[in-house]
């Protein structure tokens, strides 16, 4: 057929040498950034140990910077006598904590859709609420933590107490780029696709499954991307009001107490805290990429 | 004429804001199985006329009545299929999905859809490419994806708006032709919006010459050129008659040097090859 020439071919195998190339780029040139990344880690500590530099009252040496090998290391060892490996803990304070987050993430993504689906339908919701909606994220949340745990707590069941307000923390901070975007996305659909809707007298919850959403897919995922390490933050951060031991926020407290002496811990800590948050983000790509479909370079 | 399938009275339409009157009493009667153009200067108000008969655009006075009915009814029983000069297709579905969105909004069942969309792949000669997305086929074939979207659910009439504009020459004289078998083996009445006055004529029974704003019907030119009609139809010295008499037409209702469109260039092709 004379039309097939200008088609564009079939999606190449997994396996061909081309897209196996291109994946070892990726990873050669991660670590080969992770490696100048420790690289200046560890030549500005030599250096500055050195020459005894002092940048106000920052001195660089083992306690502000533990040698990065160090941190790694102390994670596979004991945090006290005879206990566990440090690593253990933090594994089971980072699922705590991973718990919290993703519930307050799932919630935070409800809310903001809806309320972005409200708002873009309602031109009078919009100049009502939005102002207020975006208020609301310039409190710090250090203030706000602490009155969502007092309002929060004596309304959950036992089973939900006290992680359950850390959710909710963290949905706080994740439900206002969703609606954001949501809201635009929305919006931005083609004058035209809307006639062609209209010739077909589709009904306005068609118009909003069929063709909206899908049009607003792209933006809310971008939205996600972002609301995903924050959600993580977000419970970190509301895990202190809480006063919870079991998560990642009372890790670093712990470990900011005793930090004189031994402060490879906390940096490990921090380090599994950055973890949890790229796993989140990384999970939201993979997401994106099953759900969304459209022209290669309309992605991202 | 039998019974016509589209039927407007007196139709006029100002846009306030603008202060602008895009047509001004439109009296024309479109016959079952018709291929009806409608050619003008830019904002003669063509693309306007076309939407009022969709009910996209609702006359400040006049009637409109399509397959019997009112515009409205007439969109709500989906008696028309309409094809924009953009194909407008849904990025995340493929092509399969594209044409057979009418079907799903009228409640079709899977099997009876996939049935039907084989069917117009077949027609619109894009067998095989159900599975592809919009952004992997060419302009041409996505606006073949487009037509057999519009003619999905078996629509009696067919609305165009210059849906082979924004292709080259040669892909539009190729995409004229299959239309016109289209047009044939689907027996729908076209109503067809273009810039073109070789299409127009290569394409219809009657071509309805419309003036410059406020638009009017200037003339309506009958195309006696025999069916089937092929590439050779454009060589014949009865076609250069035609492009020739609706020129003149165009000139008479204002066709105005600066009021360039961009079909422009081809308003002097059959004077080039004459």
């Amino acid at each position: 057929m004379a039309h097939a020439a200008s088609a564009a071919p079939a999606q190449p195998p997994l396996l061909d040498p081309k897209r196996v190339r291109s994946a070892a780029v990726s990873v050669c040139l991660f670590l080969a950034v992770l490696a100048v990344l420790w690289a200046l880690w560890e030549g500005f500590k030599a250096f500055g140990e050195a020459i005894d530099l002092r940048l106000g009252r920052f001195e660089p040496n083992d306690r502000t910077m533990p040698h990065l090998h160090e941190i790694v290391g102390t994670l596979f060892e004991p945090s006290r006598r005879n206990g566990p490996l440090l690593i253990d803990i933090l594994w089971d304070a980072a699922l705590f904590t991973a718990k919290e987050a993703a519930v307050g993430f799932a919630l935070g993504a409800v809310v903001g859709f809806a309320l972005g689906a409200a708002l873009a339908h309602s031109g009078l919701l919009q100049r009502g609420f939005l102002p207020y909606i975006i208020a609301s994220q310039t409190i710090p949340i250090l203030a706000v933590a602490p009155m969502v745990v007092v309002w929060v707590n004596p309304r959950l069941p036992p089973s939900l107490k006290d992680w359950g307000a850390v959710a909710v923390i963290a949905a706080y901070l994740t439900f206002f780029p969703v609606t954001i975007n949501t809201m635009r996305g929305l919006t931005s659909v083609d004058p035209r696709a809307l006639e062609l809707m209209r010739s077909y007298a589709a009904t306005n919850w068609k118009v909003l499954w069929k063709l909206r959403v899908p049009t607003a897919l792209p933006y809310i995922f971008a939205a996600l991307k972002i609301a995903a390490p924050a959600s993580v933050v977000g419970a970190i951060i509301g895990e202190l009001p809480a006063s919870i031991q079991n998560g990642l926020g009372g890790a670093i407290l712990n470990f900011n107490q005793y930090y004189v002496t031994a402060p490879e811990r906390l940096w490990a800590t921090n380090l599994i805290a950055a973890l949890l948050g790229i796993t989140f983000f990384l999970l939201v790509l993979v997401a994106e990429r099953l759900v969304v479909r459209r022209a290669p370079e309309h992605v991202g | 004429m039998s019974k016509p399938v589209v039927s407007l009275s007196g139709v006029t339409k100002s846009f306030e804001a603008a202060g602008v009157t895009a047509l001004q009493s439109i009296d024309l009667d479109v016959g079952p199985g018709e291929f009806v153009s409608l050619i003008g200067p830019s904002g003669c108000g063509k693309s306007t006329l076309l939407r009022v008969v969709g009910d996209l655009v609702e006359p400040t006075s006049g009637t409109v009545v399509v397959n019997g009915k009112s515009a409205r009814q007439a969109r709500r029983d989906g008696d028309y299929g309409i094809v924009f000069q953009d194909a407008v297709l849904y990025d995340w579905r493929t092509v399969s999905k594209n044409i057979g969105l009418p079907l799903e909004l009228l409640g079709w069942d899977k099997t009876r859809r996939a049935e039907r969309v084989e069917e117009l792949l077949r027609l619109v000669e894009l067998q095989g490419f159900g599975g592809h997305h919009p952004w992997q086929l060419s302009g041409g074939m996505q606006q073949r994806v487009a037509i057999a979207r519009a003619l999905s659910f078996s629509p009696a009439l067919l609305l165009m708006d210059e849906p082979f504009g924004a292709l080259d020459e040669m892909t539009r004289e190729r995409l004229n032709g299959e239309l016109l078998r289209i047009w044939e083996a689907s027996g729908s009445t076209v109503l067809f919006v273009t810039h073109s006055i070789a299409e127009a004529v290569f394409l219809s029974t009657r071509v309805v010459v419309m003036s410059r704003r406020p638009g009017r019907i200037a003339a309506i030119v009958d195309v006696d050129l025999p069916q089937p009609r092929t590439a050779d139809t454009r060589e014949e010295p009865r076609f250069f008659e035609l492009v020739t008499e609706v020129r003149d037409r165009l000139r008479e209702g204002g066709l105005d040097e600066d009021s360039t469109a961009p079909g422009e260039g081809e308003l002097l092709v059959g004077e080039e090859t004459a």
